[in-house]
């Protein structure tokens, strides 16, 4: 972990007047999934929210390669390569699917070549792409939320939560991109509840609880030792 | 690697009533028109009255679209929205009298370049006031609602004393360019035909604009916006300057109905933005907060009821487009479209 | 008992105290201390305006509610008064009745557009009040059978109410007229009305308003319903705007759309609330005393003022009489932006 992408260093967030994040230290290396596990409320979609810029921080640095971004509006550290997915998909639903993926597609026209990967990856995306994503299923919406961010290479994607609330096979569906994104040399910051999906996907993991991180280490680690998870996380967890 | 499985749903046909329910506020318009033959009873009548009232409702429309985005957008409601007509109106018309040379001869090429200077004129200034206004008087109660209200109605008095200081406290008399007099007779209706040329540019104006909001990036952006502002900005786009954009544009749309108004009234006054403001609130209300099809649909109801019943009942006229307001809150409280989330 | 009379909530400020106890001793002796046609006007439209005021400060500064019909009650008072008198003749009964009636009719309307506009969207509220007060003020001038259309109506009140009636004693040198009579009966019903109101605020049901305002959601969650509450705020609100809509009837007697229903009353009130302080009832009687009195002497001010500098270019047009409202308006704004609290508010502030 000697070149982490992304470095948090005592990071602190308020919303309203309640203290969110009470100093969060995190490190996301290059080009691996790192997995931010916690209870509810832990500060996990905070820490997201906060890195992407929709929250300010109230002190504390964020380094994108070296570059503090702490403070600077969403909108400049997206266009620096940060993607979020976030927790409740933030789908467009009166617009259609491509102009969701229009949008999403920054740097100017859609990469055809990127489009057929995600078509693949996403096959009901190619089905519905002149419809309106409001009457997308909920999995269908993920699956637009998680190809809007891929629709461009970005140096880092921030996915809040993507499995939740979704059919399991859906959830594989979507397990299966991801690891297409991450073969792809994807760096990946992802929230998840799930622990099968974490532990599968995840290289690192990296666990919170009431605004702070209390664990990180290799995911391997983690996931072999149940006393660790139960002393981390409690009975909240679903075990595998 | 695999192919994924397929999680398409099995799209049934719905029902055809399903399939028709978006377009009923649609339908509502030649329902209207036809209800109002029925009324009228008298078809030449019934035909001048529904020219006059499609202009009347494409010169409200125009206010109200930019109204209505800067609502869905900023979530602003912008009281002060009147005042960019009586300006757009008050310097149209300085601007007419102005080149009082080209106006006043039988020449439609003349004519047209002078109305186009005027158009120019109102929307330039009232879209730089429409800047001016966002940043001073709106920018500092961004989120708060009854603030807002509040400080843009002071806005509005304001700047209807500055129309009297600038203008003079009278009402200014003003004659439609040459061409643009007198009536066409069509069907045995008299049409005038400053009327006829209202409904085509603001048809025109709709059009366009749902040209730019369909088929460009910025309208992409401005229409996700309006659902999830937050999420525009986390896919990289700067909403506030999406903002001001909105703001200027909607100003300069406001002072643009204004000057048509005024050619339509052939009469200006600084209180006549307040006026005509409370039927675009009515449309703004019906045709679903943030909509521009809505208000479109709301802006054509408006100006048709409007019409027809000033010629059954002319006390009604008001109290008639209230009731349609009412009516259509009952049937859909959040309005005809609406693609705000309350 | 003082504190009896005023529920409780005194002015709370040294300052506020004297200025809303000079206000009240002024009102109370003004026929004696003010003589004179003009000083008695103003100062029962001061009175009128506390009350009309302070019920509109119900519903904004303690609801959180904007609404722009609050000239509609206000006119149905007056006009109920003028309705009455004009079938039953200059009686005691005919005032009675039409108040009561004007009132109930605002408190009917009320209850509608309540009912109606505070269930679809908070924000359609004050555009739908909107539409609706600009509908009733056009009526109102085309059923000229009904309301005396654009001339409005006069009013016969009861003779011990006019100039004409003349008592034979004499207070403080003053000989006691109809006229001191009704000053007499705007005065005291205004004082009722406005214990009233400040007994309303500080009950538990203002106390549930103000939660209301500063949190809707919470409020529902804690288990008040809203709407209800609101709806009540309004009605309310609304009858006591008719009431002194009725007074100002029988005081001028006369009503006509100017007086009350124009847009230009709505505007006053608004900057009456604002200036004096939302949400304080005390700011009512601040905020109204100074602008009826600024409207009343001030322009006399602008128009020498206006005169003084008529060499300069433009600077005369700002500062004559008739653009008063542009400088109230540029008040407001700031008003609203840096003292969101009024003169009430900074009054209290500095204890």
């Amino acid at each position: 972990m000697s070149d982490p992408l992304l470095s948090l260093r005592a990071v602190k967030t308020d919303i309203a007047q309640y203290h969110i994040l009470h100093g969060v230290d995190l490190d996301v290396p290059r080009g691996q999934v790192t997995m931010l596990l916690g209870r509810n409320g832990a500060g996990k979609t905070t820490t997201l929210r906060t890195i992407i810029g929709l929250w300010q921080p109230h002190s504390g640095d964020i380094l994108l390669d070296g570059e503090n971004i702490a403070r600077q509006p969403p909108a400049t550290i997206a266009r620096k390569g940060v993607a979020l997915v976030p927790e409740d998909m933030g789908i467009f639903a009166n617009l259609t699917v491509e102009e969701n993926m229009t949008l999403a597609a920054v740097a100017g026209p859609i990469d055809q070549g990127r489009l057929d990967w995600i078509f693949s990856v996403f096959p009901p995306l190619r089905t519905f792409w002149k419809n309106p994503a409001g009457n997308l299923s909920g999995g269908q919406k993920q699956m637009l939320s998680t190809a809007r961010a891929m629709i461009e290479e970005r140096r880092l994607y921030l996915i809040d939560e993507p499995s939740k609330g979704l059919a399991p096979a859906i959830v594989s569906t979507l397990a299966r991109a991801l690891r297409d994104l991450k073969l792809a040399g994807a760096t990946i910051l992802m929230v998840e509840q799930n622990f099968k999906l974490a532990k599968a996907l995840g290289d690192h993991a990296a666990v919170m609880d009431d605004g702070r991180i209390i664990w990180s280490g290799a995911m391997a680690e983690l996931a072999s030792d149940a006393s660790l998870q139960e002393r981390l996380m409690g009975l909240s967890m679903e075990h595998a | 690697m695999t192919a994924a499985p397929d999680h398409t749903p099995i799209m049934q046909r719905p029902p055809l009533a399903v399939r028709m329910e978006p377009w009923i506020p649609v339908l509502l318009v030649p329902a209207l028109i036809a209800i109002g033959f029925l009324a009228v009873g008298n078809p030449t009548s019934w035909l001048t009255l529904t020219v006059s009232g499609l202009a009347m409702g494409m010169m409200i429309f125009v206010i109200a679209s930019g109204m209505t985005l800067i609502f869905g957008l900023m979530d602003i409601i912008n009281f002060g929205h009147g005042a960019f007509i009586s300006f757009g109106a008050f310097v149209g018309v300085s601007v007419l009298i102005a080149l009082g040379g080209m106006t006043g001869v039988p020449s439609l090429a003349l004519n047209l370049l002078a109305l186009l200077a005027a158009v120019l004129a109102a929307m330039g200034v009232t879209g730089i006031l429409g800047w001016g206004f966002e940043r001073v008087i709106v920018r500092p109660v961004y989120g708060a609602h009854l603030k807002q209200i509040l400080v843009t109605m002071g806005g509005l008095i304001v700047a209807e004393q500055l129309i009297h200081v600038i203008w003079g406290p009278r009402e200014i008399h003003i004659a439609r360019p040459e061409m643009l007099k007198g009536a066409v007779t069509v069907f045995g209706a008299t049409m005038e035909k400053y009327r006829l040329v209202a409904v085509v540019f603001g048809a025109a104006v709709f059009v366009a604009m749902r040209l730019v909001l369909r088929r460009t990036k910025i309208g992409l952006i401005v229409r996700a916006g309006v659902e999830n502002r937050e999420m525009v900005q986390a896919l990289g786009y700067r909403i506030q300057r999406v903002f001001i954009g909105v703001f200027i544009a909607g100003s300069a749309l406001a002072g643009l109905g204004g000057i048509m108004w005024a050619l339509y009234q052939e009469l200006i006054t600084a209180h006549m933005g307040n006026e005509i403001m409370v039927l675009v609130f009515i449309v703004v209300i019906i045709g679903g907060l943030g909509s521009v099809e809505g208000a479109f649909i709301g802006a054509l109801l408006v100006g048709l009821m409007q019409n027809y019943v000033a010629f059954v009942e002319p006390k009604a006229a008001l109290v008639s487009n209230i009731a349609l307001m009412v009516a259509i809150l009952m049937w859909r409280p959040q309005g005809m479209s609406p693609v705000i989330k309350v | 008992m003082v504190r009896f009379l005023l529920s409780g909530d005194g002015p709370r400020s040294l300052v506020l105290s004297v200025i809303v106890g000079a206000i009240f001793l002024a009102l109370a002796l003004a026929p004696f201390l003010f003589p004179g046609t003009r000083s008695l006007e103003v100062a029962a439209r001061i009175a009128i305006f506390i009350v009309l005021v302070a019920s509109y400060d119900l519903l904004l500064g303690y609801a959180g509610i904007v609404s722009f019909a609050h000239t509609v009650f206000f006119g149905l008072g007056a006009y109920g008064v003028a309705i009455a008198t004009s079938n039953m003749g200059r009686t005691w009964g005919a005032l009675a009745s039409g108040t009561l009636a004007g009132t109930a009719v605002a408190v009917a309307v009320a209850f509608v557009i309540a009912l109606f506009s505070l269930r679809v969207r908070a924000i359609f509220f004050a555009m739908i009040t909107l539409a609706v007060a600009s509908a009733v003020a056009v009526l109102v001038s085309q059923l000229s059978w009904l309301t005396g259309g654009e001339d409005g109506m006069n009013i016969q009140i009861p003779r011990e109410l006019t100039p004409a009636f003349r008592l034979e004693t004499e207070v403080f040198g003053t000989r006691i007229t109809g006229r001191i009579l009704n000053y007499y009966l705007v005065f005291v019903s205004c004082t009722v009305l406005f214990l009233l109101m400040l007994r309303v605020v500080n009950s538990p049901f203002g106390r549930v308003l103000q939660a209301i305002r500063e949190n809707a959601f919470r409020a529902e969650a804690v288990g008040y319903r809203v709407v209800i509450y609101r709806t009540v705020a309004t009605c309310l609100s609304a009858g006591i705007a008719a009431l002194a809509g009725a007074l100002f009837a029988i005081w001028l007697r006369y009503v006509g759309p100017d007086t009350t229903l124009s847009s230009e009353i709505m505007i006053d009130i608004l900057l009456m609330v604002v200036i004096g302080g939302m949400g304080t009832v005390w700011g009512a009687v601040v905020g109204a005393t100074i602008f009826v009195l600024a409207q009343n002497y001030l322009q006399n001010l602008m128009k020498s003022a206006s005169d003084a500098t008529s060499a300069l270019p433009l600077v005369p047009d700002l500062l004559n009489p008739d653009r008063w409202l542009l400088w109230l308006g540029v008040l407001f704004i700031l008003s609203v932006y840096f003292f969101p609290s009024g003169i009430v508010g900074r009054l209290r502030a500095r204890g």
